[in-house]
């Protein structure tokens, strides 16, 4: 209870607060590795998870590479680009988005694969080319999926980028590596709590846009 | 009309479908293609909007061959209605039924209003456009699904099954509705069935088919009930069972002796 009560303190600390090292420039440096990858590995993953999806082919590769992916130990990542590109952010950056893909290119390529076949053969029938058929029904009816995908993509990245600071980049983790090294616990328990919080918030958020999709694609009741 | 010469469909395992089909399927008349599953009935139907591409033969739209004409533009010509009615869950009822004119570049607002008249012509209460097609019952969702299929008001309309899914009295009434609706439309009208009462109060002309996708026989409903060509059409026909009736007085009765009518 002492280091959470130091660590709180260490955050009001208007020492620790602003400037350059200051805890909300880290926050900010946290957010905006978070976005980065997030953005890349949708980049990538949406319009491939699509292509996947439609063509109802090569299923088995995604959903092997994915698994594969997902069981890569992400600080072993981090070291291994950090040995290849040297210190900075391209190696920690190369990682997150290797660990936002999987997520999102499951949560695309699951929602248009998932469309209901009578409907996507309907709209084949009445005339829709195959790019209508993916933009106008199976990537809306996809949307739930794709949204739930990339909210865990953004919630991995977020928890990993402390490993940012590992290999000499900035962000919480700054917090976390250096109070390790001087054994200064309050400051460890203060930068993990501002990723909690971080995080809370943003999953609040996805919640509430999540909700908002679902209201606007009532795709047949319960959405499993 | 729509014309099927020499058409077949086998698949890559062997499988053959549809075997060297002739049969034309006259304008402004309903053609009921009926048989139990296996038959290749809707792979017939969906060679004509060229969802299925026969392996050889030709199918043919007014002496033109499908297979000349681009397939988006052939589909939004052709109107389809199928079994569990296909239609886009994303979308209200109104919406569903604009699709087609909306593709072909009529405003959203035009199409949706013709859309609420067609909701009309087929049988639904306005109140229903604004609904999405899981807040509908299953004979609204039919009643859509030919809403949809009319919308472009196309020459002819193929129909997979339409009325499959939906109970029978509520079938009975989409039946009387589609009659209803051809006597005043008089669509060229390739229409999918197994059952074989549905296909004889629809059809104009029925085609009875075997495993395969061969024709057993084609007709008039009184053609055929007159003289089956063979021990099959005559068992599929049920000639050989619950419609062998005889008269008994004034009453019609079954095989069994039930009467199941009375001579007017």
């Amino acid at each position: 209870m002492s280091y959470l009560v130091a660590a709180l303190q260490w955050l009001s600390d208007p020492a620790n607060m602003s400037g350059p090292n200051g805890w909300q420039a880290r926050m900010a440096e946290h957010l905006w590795y978070t976005a980065v990858a997030t953005v890349v590995a949708c980049v990538i993953g949406i319009p491939l998870g699509y292509a996947v999806g439609h063509a109802h082919r090569f299923r088995t590769v995604i959903v092997s590479s994915t698994g594969a992916a997902r069981a890569l130990p992400t600080l072993g990542v981090v070291t291994l680009f950090g040995l290849l590109l040297g210190i900075g952010l391209d190696a920690p950056m190369l990682a997150f988005v290797l660990l936002a893909l999987p997520s999102v290119l499951a949560g695309a390529y699951a929602g248009v694969e998932g469309a209901p076949r009578d409907s996507v053969d309907a709209a084949r029938a009445m005339g829709m080319t195959e790019w209508q058929i993916l933009t106008r029904v199976e990537a809306p009816l996809g949307m739930p999926l794709l949204l739930g995908g990339v909210r865990s993509a953004v919630l991995q990245v977020l928890a990993t980028a402390t490993l940012a600071a590992y290999v000499g980049a900035g962000g919480l983790g700054r917090f976390l590596f250096l109070g390790l090294k001087t054994q200064n616990y309050p400051m460890m328990v203060a930068s993990s709590l501002v990723v909690m919080g971080l995080a809370i918030v943003l999953d609040l958020a996805f919640e509430v846009v999540d909700r908002l999709v679902r209201r606007s694609v009532p795709a047949g009741a319960p959405a499993s | 009309m729509i014309e099927f010469r020499n058409a077949s469909k086998s698949y890559d395992d062997g499988t053959l479908a549809v075997s060297d089909l002739d049969l034309t399927a006259a304008s402004h008349e309903i053609t009921v293609l009926v048989g139990s599953s296996g038959c290749g009935k809707t792979t017939m139907l969906r060679m004509v909007n060229r969802l299925v591409t026969p392996t050889s033969g030709q199918v043919l739209i007014d002496d033109v061959d499908v297979a000349d004409r681009n397939p988006v533009e052939l589909r939004r010509s052709i109107g389809y209605v199928m079994q569990n009615s296909g239609l886009l869950p994303h979308r209200t009822t109104v919406d569903n039924i604009a699709t087609v004119p909306v593709l072909r570049g009529t405003s959203v607002r035009d199409a949706r209003k013709h859309a609420l008249e067609l909701m009309e012509i087929v049988g639904l209460d306005r109140s229903m456009a604004r609904r999405y097609p899981w807040q509908l019952s299953g004979g609204q969702q039919q009643r859509v699904g030919v809403a949809r299929g009319l919308a472009a008001d196309p020459n002819i309309l193929l129909m997979d099954e339409p009325f499959g899914a939906v109970d029978p009295i509520v079938r009975a009434d989409l039946q009387r509705e589609l009659l209803r609706l051809q006597a005043e439309l008089g669509k060229t009208i390739l229409f999918v069935t197994h059952d074989i009462a549905e296909a004889i109060a629809l059809g104009d002309k029925i085609v009875i088919l075997m495993k395969g996708g061969r024709i057993a026989q084609q007709g008039s409903p009184a053609e055929i009930m007159a003289s089956p060509k063979d021990d099959f059409v005559t068992s599929f026909l049920g000639l050989d069972g619950a419609r062998s009736l005889h008269v008994d007085g004034h009453l019609v009765v079954d095989p069994s002796g039930r009467p199941v009518g009375r001579l007017a």
